[in-house]
């Protein structure tokens, strides 16, 4: 009962004008407390679509998948993740502060419990002092740091991330993967994380997950060898140059069959 | 005659100046923006008197400015009493009334797919028809008094102001009611803490349209009868007894009021929506 | 499909709610007629019956309703009768004759088609100017959209009697209210339109070394289309509202206006419900034209 999240055999089938389309097929995926784990696929894989699965935003059409021993559902109404979109999606009439204390409101913590967890999660993603900012004022990069702290605000121990950098530059992207580990290390999260970058997925997790589409599915899952402890710098490492040979076999052996 | 080339020189001077003043190095700052259309209106307001005075343009065609200020001066005690009476009382009341059930009725229509569906069109479709026209029957209805010139601004502005609240509660992307829902936020939070302010600039763009539809309204209904007072009667009788000088000057209240009051409205979107890209500065 | 269905079910509700509101809105004078035909009333007393609201003596005089939808001179005429009415004046009526609808719409629709023809051509026309010269924009624009939150209807009776007074009558007057009805939301959106080309696709023709006159059909034109239509739709209902407003203060003979006023006067409401839908459908008929033009257009220019 260690998983997190457990699927089994999950399917999901969208009906379209031109006829079914698979969007996921045969899913089995055990997550463990604590791992941090990448989906990485081309578009049509069905990786955010097996996110917003866990997320209770789809709803499979077959198979049975667990979130926390519930089902999807009733771990979304127990307020059980942080969700991460691919935009920051901050409010604009809403300073940065008052936009991270939305959840908060929404969740019913008191006055003084707010406003203690946004001083911390403002630390934690490196924004003190822009609380009383408008998200409009703030450049991309710092608006994604503050959709995480939104996501990071109340007590939930799944972190669901849905190609956060996707829209940033590269080097934002490098600082804010570097700091989105720090934290993992600090609040020992699980972390379920979909990217199209190979060195993402890499530098970032436990267990890679290389799905592909039509339909979507999961090709290989591997099991990083590198240490929890990440510098910047292993990206040269030959370790890494290793799993990230292997993610990209993966996703070529996904695409030879098309 | 010299009066009448006295206003061509005079026209030909101030557009002259604004040419310079507009293609000169300041042409960007707010003092000359502003000073501007202020020059052109002068100018065309002392054109206006030198030209009637020269050519002894009849007062029952064209009265000179200075002679509709001394009216307005004069006057203005009626002018207040009829602003009251149609503005405060008629447009005032209609508006925040019809506005306020146009803004429910949104809310109410905006649970149902099926109602808003229907109802959109219905309503795009209402808002374009001369509502106007149902000042006869309303104040067959109502009576002469202020209720039923409020009556007509209520029908009025009902629409316009629906569709768009309507429009703006769906105002919201995918993303952010997503974000509602990995929240398990109830349909009261999620309207009051993202579609509600999400909606406000369509709101306002309805509020907006309904001040001058709501001036309209009231001014209209008037012509079908009224009591005593009243822009709109004071502006028919007036025109019956050829006085066009007091009938200017009730269209300069009609034009302060209107101008005021969509100020105003504009004003509060400013402070309610300043995040809205339009607003920023 | 579904949309259609869903207009329609709130039409019918519309239509219920209307023949619903006939009964108390018409009881009180249901049951004077009834009381001198010698029919039982509850209560007897006309000065107790007045007292008493629609609804409560509807209740007490169930039998009387039918006869809410069936009067001569309703204060709220039932949905079937007005319709009976504009069939009456507008299909079996000759079309030359004072009592048919189409004659008086014809009347309200001269002036307002030419009003708006006038409106839009000198709107257009300006918003080039604005375009163009930075003077004239700086002068007139502000102006212009003032006269956007401004009741200029107002002007409409001093227009019509001061144009009498000099010797115009007949469709002029009307016309030049709804030509200025019309003219300012023309200016304002065609501005609008023409400044709709962002900087990237006016670089572009830069680099061309286009010429004004290039800029203008090829990019600035075009480009306002959308614009030019969505106030051109509001212009024409501005003009047909301007016309018939037109008609009131001379007491004109003719005119949807005309019915309109005369109605009230006489306590004709069928008439008058009458030619506020045959108002209605006039305005929906003009802006359905101009949506169809519209269509048209942008279909031909690769842009719907």
């Amino acid at each position: 009962m260690s998983s997190v999240v457990s699927a089994r055999g999950l399917n999901l089938t969208f009906q379209t004008s031109d006829g079914p389309v698979h969007a996921l097929k045969n899913v089995n995926l055990e997550i463990e407390k604590g791992d941090f784990v990448s989906f990485i696929g081309p578009s049509g894989c069905g990786k955010t679509t097996f996110l917003r699965c866990i997320a209770a935003l789809e709803q499979p059409t077959g198979g049975s998948l667990s979130v926390n021993g519930m089902t999807p559902d009733e771990a979304r109404r127990n307020r059980a993740y942080g969700y991460v979109f691919q935009a920051a999606g901050l409010y604009p009439w809403r300073t940065i502060a008052r936009n991270i204390k939305l959840p908060l409101e929404i969740m019913g913590y008191t006055r003084e419990e707010q406003e203690d967890r946004v001083r911390k999660v403002l630390d934690l993603v490196d924004l003190a002092g822009f609380g009383g900012k408008y998200p409009w004022q703030l450049s991309g990069g710092m608006q994604q740091r503050a959709s995480i702290a939104r996501a990071l605000a109340f007590d939930a121990d799944i972190l669901l991330m849905d190609e956060p950098f996707g829209a940033l530059d590269e080097i934002v992207r490098d600082h804010l993967n570097e700091q989105l580990l720090a934290l993992w290390a600090r609040t020992g999260k699980t972390i379920g994380f979909v990217t199209h970058s190979i060195p993402e997925a890499v530098y970032l997790s436990t267990r890679i997950v290389v799905m592909s589409p039509r339909p979507g599915r999961i090709t290989d899952v591997i099991e990083s060898p590198l240490p929890r402890e990440r510098p910047l710098g292993i990206r040269d490492s030959k370790a890494f140059i290793e799993v990230a040979h292997r993610v990209r076999e993966g996703l070529r052996a996904g695409h030879s069959d098309d | 005659m010299v009066l009448v080339v006295l206003a061509l020189v005079l026209w030909g001077a101030g557009w002259w100046l604004n040419t310079r003043l507009a293609e000169g190095p300041h042409s960007g700052t707010s003092a000359v923006r502003l000073a501007i259309p202020l020059i052109f209106g002068a100018t065309v307001l002392v054109m206006w008197e030198l030209v009637v005075r020269g050519l002894n343009v009849p007062l029952v065609i064209l009265p000179a400015p200075s002679l509709i200020v001394v009216r307005f001066a004069d006057s203005i005690p009626i002018l207040w009493a009829d602003f009251v009476q149609t503005f405060v009382k008629g447009a005032l009341s209609g508006y925040l009334i019809g506005c306020g059930a146009a803004f429910l009725m949104a809310v109410a229509v905006d649970r149902s797919e099926f109602l808003r569906l229907g109802l959109l069109p219905v309503g795009n479709f209402v808002a374009a028809l001369p509502i106007v026209g149902t000042a006869p029957i309303l104040v067959m209805w109502f009576g002469f008094d202020w209720q039923s010139k409020a009556a007509v601004v209520v029908v009025m502005v009902f629409f316009p102001m629906l569709v768009n609240t309507v429009a703006g509660l769906r105002e919201t992307t995918a993303m952010q009611r997503d974000l509602m829902e990995t929240y398990a936020a109830s349909y009261w939070q999620a309207f009051f803490k993202l579609r509600l302010p999400a909606a406000m600039p369509f709101i306002f763009n309805g509020l907006k349209i309904s001040t001058t539809l709501a001036l309209i309204g009231a001014i209209v209904a008037e012509f079908f009868g009224s009591p005593t007072l009243g822009m709109g009667f004071r502006i028919s009788t007036s025109v019956g007894q050829l006085a066009l000088d007091m009938v200017w000057a009730e269209i300069v209240v009609a034009a302060l009021a209107g101008t005021l009051f969509y100020g105003a409205v504009a004003l509060i979107e400013r402070y309610v929506t300043f995040w809205h890209p339009s607003q920023r500065r | 499909m579904r949309q259609v269905l869903a207009v329609l079910a709130v039409v019918a509700a519309i239509v219920g709610l209307w023949y619903l509101a006939c009964i108390p809105m018409n009881m009180q004078g249901v049951l004077v007629e009834a009381e001198r035909a010698g029919a039982q009333v509850s209560p007897p007393e006309a000065a107790a019956r007045r007292e008493m609201g629609g609804v409560s003596l509807a209740l007490r005089n169930g039998f009387a309703i039918p006869a809410t939808w069936a009067q001569e001179r309703p204060r709220l005429p039932a949905p079937h009768q007005v319709a009976v009415e504009l069939w009456e004046t507008t299909i079996d009526k000759k079309i030359t004759s004072k009592r048919s609808l189409v004659y008086h719409g014809w009347v309200t629709l001269s002036a307002t088609l030419l009003g708006f023809a006038i409106g839009t051509g000198l709107g257009v026309l300006l918003a080039v100017g604005i375009v163009h010269s930075r003077v004239m924009d700086m002068s007139v624009m502000p102006w212009a959209i003032v006269s956007q939150t401004i009741p200029i209807i107002a002007l409409a009776p001093m227009i019509i009697v001061v144009l009498y007074s000099v010797g115009v009558q007949g469709i002029i007057p009307k016309a030049v209210i709804s030509a200025y009805l019309s003219f300012f939301s023309v200016v304002v959106g065609m501005v609008k339109g023409l400044r709709s080309p962002d900087a990237m696709q006016l670089d572009l023709l830069r680099t061309y070394n286009a010429s004004k006159g290039q800029t203008f059909w090829k990019l600035r034109l075009p480009a306002s289309m959308p614009y030019l239509f969505a106030s051109l739709k509001i212009g024409i209902a501005a003009s047909l509202v301007g016309a018939i407003v037109g008609e009131l203060p001379t007491g004109a003979v003719a005119g949807l206006g005309a019915r309109l006023l005369a109605g009230s006067y006489y306590g004709q409401t069928v008439q008058i419900w009458s030619a506020l839908f045959g108002a209605a459908i006039l305005a929906a008929c003009l802006v359905g034209l101009l949506g169809l033009i519209e269509k048209m257009v942008l279909k031909r220019m690769g842009m719907a």
